[in-house]
């Protein structure tokens, strides 16, 4: 008896909503062992992690809070990787979209108006854009595959970062922490929007969702990325231009993952300090695979992984397993959602070996 | 007993299914020593599958394989040659970077010294009168000689039964000639050959007799020299062939398409620059371009169509505008329509569905753009008005294009292009692969797309096609075309000649290949 994989005629639409689901399910169910098995109360730590958050209503603004850049930076990726262009440095363009910000705000310490936030949004998005500029430049004109260049230039942002709130931007009144002086009153966001439990940061990226699945479904820009992405030469054929392309999703994408880290600091931390990059670049692009590229299915991805992000350190004060916890069922999580891909264009077979031809050997 | 010899190869209701289709259905096949046997049928219906069972690369469901009166199972390629059995197969397995003879070496079972391989080699080359040098690089080989390498390779085995599948598709009538006297003197010495083809004339002209399948059943055996190219073809399709009909006199408008002092670089190593090509095409003619594989037909399609810019302004015109600076989407809203010759993943999209693959090239001709989106209404009903006036057989416009079959998704495509009403329409191949009932619907919609006034340019490597189809003809060779010549009053052998059909005389053949293949130091 063997397995073979059979290609289907047509990608299976069940496959596609049922391995994302299947993926979170299996992670729990791997967790909970795994935990169980190095001395900790796996079932409670899943529990923790995956059902608290979003029984308790308390933290439900946590995980708003945590799914707005996430769902933001990863509408960026999903329309990247439609075009088979991956940029895996969002990280960086977060960072650097958050240091032109708040630039902004330190170069106008005493801006009043209306228009600084505005103003300072607009520079997030510029900056996180430049950052993307970078790789979109070397892959048009050098071949340098994104995937590199993007990955490196998170950490030399992460180094301008220590540069800045170490030196030029650090807060004289910081004890000599290394991190910047606080945005005024009016460079700062709200928390969460007078009178409701939402942060201003899931607006936007409710308002993005809609606008990204306008944009891929229904405009010729989509369609565009889309043949980029599965031929080439088809695209060509069709008056797409490939090198346009690559610039136009890395500048999107770092435009978006810009937004994200101005809009945290604006309406989250009021400073960056060294705690700044949390990982949300990277995170996004297990939300963007876990919503299949689709924005609606990243809007509900990314509220799944903002759900481990306040779970993990749910679980850290009930059952006290490690602070990585949250990681480990990211990566695991990742993995599942990436295996289970083929079964999207594969089925399986079992095959039971039972010869029907008469087995007469050829007389040599 | 039989006092006869016994039969070469016997097949006694061999079957092979794969999911969703049952590609041979209980087929029964002799051949007869020193025979010449062809196995016809449209692509699709089995002769493949039949031949890669015979040859061990699958495996048969059921049924049963004789070899020389024994009850044989072939369990891989490697068994088959040990057998004597033989094959050359449509598409070639060379190293372009190595010599003749190396890529021979490396194609054996037994292990010989460089000497005795040699020595092989050449009794091979004399006993057949094959002209091949052994140290020459095959990228700097025509394809004829190409081809010439795996005969020889197949013959070193000395066979007893050779398979030879679709040998002449890349090959100039003047090659085809010579391939046959080999096969004749190979038949005359006693191997059985399997000559897989849909090219009727060549059958009759090579095969002592043919078995057609049709649905991966066997249809009918049959003498060809008995038979007509169409009553084969009638047998072959399960029907009455169509008649393609042209309007018996035509008149030709103003020139549309025009190209003049076309230059194109080559676009990678491998590809063939355009130089100095010039062509007119008027409204209401079909315009033919002839020649063998890898003479730049891609590379003319995409300067027309714009995939490539020309270097220069003025080098192409449509109704005299200057369009050859000019973009794909900019020449296609001057009503300039293109269709590549790779279907899969060049002039459709196979994970996408028709509508989409409808608004790959139709969005803006068709107007299903406002503002940027394109109306999903407008896109199906686009598919939808494709799909029925070229009865392509598809589940409806959200089938994805990779599902259709060759000949359905090239109707699509011809159908999507025409239905945009274009000025010109430039196509490559537009029936390579496809089964004769969709190539027959095809030739019609070009030669009435004509008649309504727009010029078409059609681009094949099908000399027959070419023929029945176009009023005027030239010839594609190292980039440059030929000056245009009538249909009716040009020869096939004068076309044969341009097309490069010199590729007997080695010299000729060096200097004509290196510079094809000339690569920059």
């Amino acid at each position: 008896m063997r397995i073979r994989l059979e290609k289907r005629l047509t990608p299976s639409r069940f496959m596609q909503v049922a391995t994302p689901i299947a993926s979170v399910l299996l992670t729990m169910a791997l967790g909970a062992i795994i935990f169980q098995l190095i001395g900790f109360d796996g079932p409670h730590a899943i529990y923790e992690t995956f059902i608290t958050p979003i029984v308790a209503p308390y933290k439900w603004v946590d995980v708003m809070t945590k799914a707005a850049p996430l769902i933001i930076i990863a509408l960026g990726l999903s329309l990247g990787n439609q075009a088979k262009i991956w940029n895996i440095g969002a990280e960086g363009q977060y960072i650097i979209g958050a240091i032109a910000g708040a630039g902004v705000a330190f170069a106008l310490p005493n801006a009043e108006g209306f228009w600084i936030i505005p103003l300072m949004i607009a520079a997030g998005i510029v900056g996180g854009m430049a950052w993307a500029a970078i790789p979109a430049f070397l892959k048009t004109h050098y071949r340098v595959s994104e995937v590199l260049s993007t990955l490196m230039l998170v950490y030399v942002a992460l180094q301008v970062l220590s540069y800045l709130i170490g030196g030029p931007w650090k807060d004289p009144n910081g004890h000599n922490f290394p991190q910047t002086p606080p945005l005024t009153a009016a460079q700062q966001l709200p928390h969460v929007l007078p009178g409701t439990a939402i942060p201003p940061g899931l607006v936007v990226a409710i308002v993005l969702t809609l606008v990204f699945w306008l944009l891929t479904t229904r405009s010729v820009y989509g369609f565009s990325v889309r043949t980029v992405g599965a031929a080439p030469s088809a695209a060509r054929y069709g008056g797409f231009d490939a090198s346009r392309t690559v610039w136009t999703t890395l500048m999107i994408s770092g435009g978006m993952a810009g937004l994200a880290g101005i809009l945290e600091v604006a309406s989250q931390l009021g400073q960056i300090n060294l705690g700044f990059p949390s990982g949300y670049g990277f995170t996004a692009i297990i939300v963007s695979f876990l919503g299949r590229l689709n924005p609606i299915g990243v809007f509900l991805a990314g509220l799944i992984l903002a759900v481990t992000y306040v779970g993990g350190q749910v679980a850290q004060t009930a059952v006290h397993v490690p602070e990585a916890t949250a990681g480990i069922f990211q990566a695991t999580m990742l993995f599942f959602i990436l295996a289970s891909d083929i079964l999207v264009r594969y089925r399986l077979r079992v095959i039971r070996d039972a010869p029907r031809v008469a087995r007469a050997e050829a007389v040599a | 007993m039989n006092v006869e010899a016994p039969l070469r190869l016997k097949l006694i209701g061999v079957s092979k299914s794969f999911p969703g289709v049952r590609a041979n259905d209980n087929v029964n096949l002799s051949v007869k020593p020193g025979e010449i046997h062809a196995l016809l049928g449209e692509n699709g219906a089995g002769k493949s599958t039949l031949v890669k069972m015979i040859y061990g690369i699958l495996a048969p469901d059921e049924g049963q394989i004789i070899f020389d009166g024994a009850p044989t199972r072939i369990s891989n390629p490697r068994a088959a040659r040990r057998l004597g059995i033989g094959m050359v197969f449509q598409h070639f397995s060379l190293f372009e970077a190595m010599t003749v003879l190396e890529n021979i070496a490396l194609g054996l079972d037994s292990r010989l010294s460089s000497r005795e391989l040699l020595a092989e080699f050449n009794r091979v080359l004399e006993a057949y009168q094959l002209k091949l040098d052994p140290r020459r690089i095959v990228s700097t080989l025509s394809v004829g000689e190409r081809q010439r390498i795996e005969i020889v390779r197949a013959l070193l085995l000395n066979p007893r039964l050779l398979i030879m599948d679709e040998p002449t598709s890349v090959l100039t009538p003047q090659e085809v000639e010579q391939l046959f006297e080999t096969l004749r003197k190979l038949a005359a010495n006693g191997c059985s050959i399997l000559y897989i083809s849909h090219k009727l004339h060549e059958i009759v002209a090579l095969c002592d007799t043919a078995t057609i399948l049709r649905g991966g059943k066997v249809v009918a055996h049959c003498d060809p020299k008995r038979e007509t190219s169409r009553s084969m073809a009638e047998m072959m399709i399960g029907a009455n062939l169509k008649e393609i009909a042209k309007p018996a006199t035509r008149g030709f408008g103003r020139p549309k398409l025009a190209a003049q002092g076309l230059s194109v670089a080559k676009p990678s190593e491998f590809g063939v620059a355009l130089q100095d090509v010039a062509l007119e095409v008027r409204a209401g003619e079909i315009f033919g371009v002839a020649g063998v594989a890898g003479n730049g037909q891609n590379e003319l399609l995409s300067a027309i169509s714009g995939e490539t810019l020309a270097p220069t302004s003025g080098a192409i015109t449509l109704a005299g505008a200057d369009v050859g600076r000019l973009g794909v989407t900019e020449r296609r809203n001057l009503g300039l329509c293109a269709v590549p010759e790779e279907r899969n993943g060049h002039a459709a999209v196979g994970e996408f569905s028709l509508t989409d693959n409808g608004s790959l090239t139709g969005r803006d001709r068709m107007e299903m753009v406002r503002f940027g989106l394109i109306d999903p209404t407008k896109a199906t009903n686009y598919a939808a008005e494709v799909i029925g006036a070229y009865t392509v057989k598809a589940t409806g416009p959200g089938a994805l294009a990779g599902s259709l079959s060759g000949g359905n998704l090239q109707k699509f495509i011809m159908g999507r292009e025409i239905l945009q009403s274009p000025e010109a329409l430039v196509v490559c191949q537009p029936t390579w692969g496809v089964d004769a009932g969709a190539a027959a619907a095809i030739h019609q919609a070009i030669v009435d797309l004509a008649a309504r006034g727009s010029a078409v340019m059609v681009i094949s490597q099908d000399l027959d096609e070419l023929l029945t189809l176009c009023d005027t003809i030239a010839v594609i060779n190292l980039g440059r075309l030929s000056a245009p010549m009538k249909v009716g009053e040009v020869s096939i052998e004068e076309i044969g000649l341009l097309m490069g059909g010199v590729h007997g005389d080695p010299a000729a053949t060096v200097e004509m290949t290196e510079a094809l293949h000339a690569h920059p130091a």
